[in-house]
């Protein structure tokens, strides 16, 4: 009974003393802040209309400033910290035995991850209807997929290899235009247009390989770079051919293998067909999970090659180039399928984006887009293909949410146009991650082989590679 | 059984007139040298001899400017090594190498380190991986087989219950020994280590011992080893190439080596003082200015980029005959120096056992003419020479400027001021003289000198090198000082660095000349004090300072307290 009331006398004492405290650190922030100021935003220089300089003065909004200052500090160090504090105290008093057993959540992440993929379309038009599911399959669903389906076939060249490629658009451009320029001038099925791009992608893959295989770190980022931006202005200035800044339209639509197709004025039209209203949505399903098994590809062929000889030796290289050679790894060879491999991906996504568009230009293929996609490869984690989509996911996702935001407009006017903040958003987004997850959302490494139990490689230990 | 011991016998690896020059720094000069089937050859040399230059120019990581490099394989076939890239050697030639800095996968575990170990094979069982990732073929069997020789070297590497860890997590030591796991995974007929026991204690390295061991009699592996541990060269090794400077100067058995004097010389080099003297001998001209003035910048350290420089690059002068060529001077190789002094003395006369102890400066001043006198020798019977040679008005100014340099090493101002009278003839005396080959005259030299009474066995040459086959200095001085000790009173010495001026190299000097205690520096006489200064190489520095003084002091002291008292007290 009296060690209870001591206990809880000293707790007093300490809340107290806490409180003393954070009203002593919020004047103090209150001062420093108005000290900073008070000049800054107290005092400002303004022109009159007989172009005279006068000072006009904001008192309300020094106020303001240093209030937020002042209670910010407060609150800061008497409700934050101690939470804090807690909560640190109360994880190290916790057994450790329970950590050891995943949630159910964490260990099922990727089958329901899949199902979720598999199932989303259904979802979505079972809640807003054929109509109003179009935006979100087309602007979410298939437009999340292309760049995780991008940023897999980068994660080969980066994440696996440690080649820093800053060009891989270009093979992303090189199979749109592929599919855009043989589909139009010769009807070619995408059927078969797609493997074709790939190859041609692989192919430009190697033709940049060779030059660059002595180059590492930031000489081969900007060789790449410069790579991409060859191929952007061959297509735009080769007019004969890809028609310029114009760029391709009319290029045909994927059939279902001939079976049925999307267009309404065809005789095996789907709606006709299965009998169904006609509805532009058909052709976004079917897209959808054409990308998704596009994109399972890719992740099958990935884990696949991880366990292949050839995968080993992209990740040794990106650990130790020398090393790899001393051990008779012929690193040449290594680093042209890493290329080759990640712009045939590259090359099918350009496909499949050509195909989703019915229109090609080059502007398409901007820098920007690369730096996207390689941002979400390092959001995700290098190497890590769960991280890597739940990247695409927020990043890209994120950036087309911004659209749906429209009640942002009553809290910051009406000229407020959420979307032009994407980029802000996006800048945000990586620092954020960068500060709490310096190597990405999945930074460990899955090992690919074991002898008696597979434990994942801390980040600590793996490298970026260097080039 | 006769072939057996053929095959035994037969180089692996034969090196043939290899040299490597980066820019115009001559890394390796002409070296040859064999590695013998089933054995383990030991490259060594003091740092910056070159020998992971050959390892380089081995594993192909270099290409040699000149010379061949042959490896035997076991089937007979011949390979140029020179000719062949990197990895090629590797996949081909089956040499597999460590490196000095270890350079594993840290991201991945032990047992992918292995398999990585294993590409080619594996990549042939997986059809070039088009096979295997259709899952055709004979990849899974193949994949199978190759974690089972993985186990098999992490049992060797004692490291089979960490295959799922990373290999940076590993202790330096286990990161050694996976490195020579992974390297002999590739299944390798010469194995290349390079510093495999840099940084590991005593234990592992014995450790390291038994499984090199282990490789070259049961793996069929024959090891080339770089090493500094001399522990393990001596006690593994069949075979011992010592480098200096890129050349050889020692090849033979481990034991054979170790009694060269030039690889003696190489390695615990010569007396600083020496040099000293045989640099000026023989006329090197930065030894000269160094003791004149200041070093040349020219010649400083962060002149030179080349991967020797350091400690090497100071020795390394531009030669007008060969324009952009850099050539090491003669007088920097120790080994060398050593071949010179020993060819000196086999030309100087035999000198009875006569106290030389008056080593004063007309009497170090010596002419130079003729060149191959040896110096203790010409010391005394020279004395007048030296003063032909050079004027007294000369020795004066000389001696003024010993303050300067004694202040920054013990370098006796009247060999400075010597060496600066010198210079001219010194100068071009050097080139002329022959370089006679070491192992006869070094020999000689032993006979010839007084100190040479003592049995001249390799040993002994190994472990005193200085006594037998250079300086005979402590022997003879001793008598000088009147009042020596042939061990301290009761045991135990007086701290004579408590006198100011009286460090502890200098206290271990006096030691070695039978000055323990303070009341014998206290009883110096005038003769005394000179004796003392010509061997501590001090001139003036004794009455300066007034060493006897302090150690009347300290005598008297000493003989109220206890020592020990005196010690914490002093501290």
């Amino acid at each position: 009974m009296a060690v209870n009331t001591t206990g809880s006398e000293k707790a007093a004492n300490a809340t107290s003393n806490v409180f003393n405290n954070a009203i002593r650190e919020g004047l103090y922030a209150g001062l420093i802040a108005f000290g900073l100021f008070v000049l800054l935003v107290g005092l400002k220089t303004d022109q009159n209309i007989r172009n005279e300089l006068v000072i006009v003065q904001r008192w309300g909004l020094l106020a303001i400033m240093v209030a937020i200052a002042a209670v910010g500090r407060f609150a800061y160090i008497a409700y934050l910290v101690p939470e804090i504090e807690r909560r640190r105290r109360a994880k190290a008093a916790a057994p450790v035995a329970v950590s050891d057993e995943e949630s159910f959540l964490k260990r099922n992440l990727n089958t329901i991850g899949l199902v979720f993929l598999f199932l989303f379309p259904v979802i979505v038009v079972m809640t807003s209807g054929l109509q109003g599911s179009l935006k979100w399959i087309d602007n979410f669903g298939i437009q999340i997929l292309i760049y995780v389906m991008l940023a897999w076939g980068l994660n080969i060249v980066v994440g696996l290899a440690g080649l820093l490629d800053l060009g891989y658009v270009a093979f992303y451009a090189v199979g749109a235009y592929c599919y855009a320029l043989l589909g139009t001038e010769f009807g070619w099925s995408f059927w078969i247009l797609l493997p074709a791009a790939g190859a041609m992608a692989a192919m430009w893959g190697i033709i940049l390989g060779f030059p660059v295989l002595r180059l590492r770190g930031d000489y081969l980022a900007i060789v790449t770079l410069a790579f991409g931006e060859i191929i952007r202005l061959v297509l735009i200035n080769w007019r004969e051919v890809t028609n310029g800044v114009s760029g391709i339209s009319g290029i045909p639509k994927v059939s279902f293998f001939g079976l049925f197709t999307f267009n309404v004025s065809d005789p095996n039209y789907i709606a006709k067909v299965f009998d169904i209203p006609t509805s532009g949505v058909y052709y976004k399903i079917f897209l959808y999970y054409l990308i998704l098994l596009l994109c399972l590809l890719t992740a099958f062929v990935t884990m696949r090659l991880r366990r292949m000889p050839v995968g080993r030796a992209w990740e040794a290289l990106r650990e130790d180039e020398i090393a790899c050679r001393s051990l008779g790894i012929n690193t040449t060879n290594t680093k042209l399928t890493a290329f080759a491999i990640g712009a045939m991906f590259g090359g099918f996504a350009g496909s499949f984006f050509a195909a989703r568009q019915g229109f090609v230009s080059p502007e398409s293929f901007i820098f920007l887009e690369s730096a996207v996609i390689l941002a979400i490869v390092v959001l995700g984690g290098m190497g890590s293909l769960t991280g890597i989509a739940i990247a695409a996911a927020v990043m890209i996702g994120g950036t087309e949410i911004l659209r749906e935001m429209q009640f942002l407009k009553l809290v910051f006017g009406p000229s407020f146009t959420p979307e032009l903040y994407r980029m802000l958003l996006f800048g945000l987004a990586m620092v954020v991650v960068m500060v709490w997850k310096p190597r990405g959302f999945v930074g460990s490494r899955e090992p690919t082989a074991f002898l008696y139990k597979r434990k994942a490689v801390s980040s600590a230990f793996t490298k970026e590679g260097h080039g | 059984m006769d072939e057996a011991a053929h095959s035994m016998n037969d180089p692996i690896l034969k090196v043939e007139h290899l040299s490597m020059k980066f820019g115009g720094l001559v890394a390796i000069g002409d070296l040859s040298f064999e590695a013998r089937r089933g054995e383990i050859t030991a490259l060594i040399g003091p740092n910056g001899a070159g020998k992971t230059t050959v390892f380089n120019c081995i594993t192909g990581f270099y290409k040699p400017s000149e010379g061949m490099i042959t490896l035997t394989r076991k089937g007979g076939e011949q390979l140029l090594l020179e000719r062949m890239p990197d990895f090629r050697i590797t996949a081909k030639a089956k040499v597999a190498r460590t490196f000095q800095n270890i350079r594993l996968f840290s991201g991945m575990t032990v047992l992918e380190n292995l398999l990585v170990a294993q590409h080619n094979k594996l990549m042939l069982a997986s059809g070039f991986t088009v096979l295997g990732l259709l899952g055709l073929g004979t990849y899974k069997a193949a994949s199978a087989e190759s974690i089972e020789l993985a186990k098999f070297w992490l049992e060797k590497a004692n490291l089979v219950d960490r295959a799922d860890d990373p290999a940076g997590d590993l202790s330096y030591g286990a990161q050694r020994r996976l490195e020579i796991a992974r390297a002999m995974c590739t299944e390798p007929e010469l194995l290349c280590l390079d510093e495999p026991a840099a940084g590991l204690n005593p234990r592992e390295s014995a450790a390291l011992n038994l499984m090199l061991n282990d490789i070259k009699e049961n793996s069929g592996a024959s090891i080339l080893l770089i090493e500094h541990d001399m522990s393990v060269v001596m006690q593994i090794s069949d075979h011992v190439v010592v480098l200096e400077y890129g050349r050889k100067i020692s090849d033979g058995d481990p034991i054979s080596v170790k009694a060269d004097p030039r690889v003696i010389a190489a390695y615990l080099g010569v007396d600083d003082e020496e040099v000293e003297e045989v640099l000026v001998e023989v006329g090197d001209e930065q030894v000269i200015e160094q003791l004149d003035a200041e070093p040349d910048r020219a010649h400083g350290p962060s002149d030179s980029s080349s991967m020797m420089a350091g400690s090497v690059s100071d020795t390394i002068s531009h030669s007008d005959d060969y324009g952009e060529r850099i050539t090491v001077s003669r007088s920097a190789s120790k080994a060398d120096q050593v071949d010179r002094r020993a060819a000196k003395a086999a030309s100087t006369p035999p000198v009875t056992a006569e106290p030389v102890k008056v080593a004063k400066a007309p009497g170090k001043a010596k002419t130079v003419k003729p060149a191959a006198s040896a110096k203790p020798a010409t010391n005394v019977s020279r004395p007048t020479a030296a003063e032909k040679t050079r004027p007294a008005t000369k020795a004066a100014p000389a001696y003024g400027l010993t303050g300067t340099v004694t202040s920054g090493k013990p370098a006796p101002a009247a060999k400075s001021g010597k060496a600066a009278a010198a210079k001219p003839s010194v100068a071009q005396a050097a080139p002329a003289k022959p370089k006679a080959s070491a192992k006869p005259a070094a020999a000689k030299s032993v006979a010839g000198k007084p100190a040479a009474a003592k049995p001249a066995a390799p040993k002994a040459a190994a472990a005193k090198p200085k006594a037998d086959a250079k300086k005979p200095a402590a022997a003879k001085k001793a008598p000088a000082l009147s009042n020596t000790l042939k061990a301290p009173r009761g045991g135990k010495a007086d701290r004579l660095i408590l006198i100011k001026g009286i460090g502890p190299v200098n206290e271990k000097k006096l030691n070695q000349h039978g000055i323990y205690h303070f009341d014998q520096i206290a009883a110096w006489k005038k003769a005394d004090i000179e004796a003392a200064e010509a061997y501590l190489a001090f001139d003036g520095r004794i009455e300066r300072e007034d060493w006897m003084r302090q150690a009347k002091e300290l005598a008297k002291q000493g003989a109220t307290k206890p020592a020990a008292a005196k010690r914490g007290g002093r501290k």
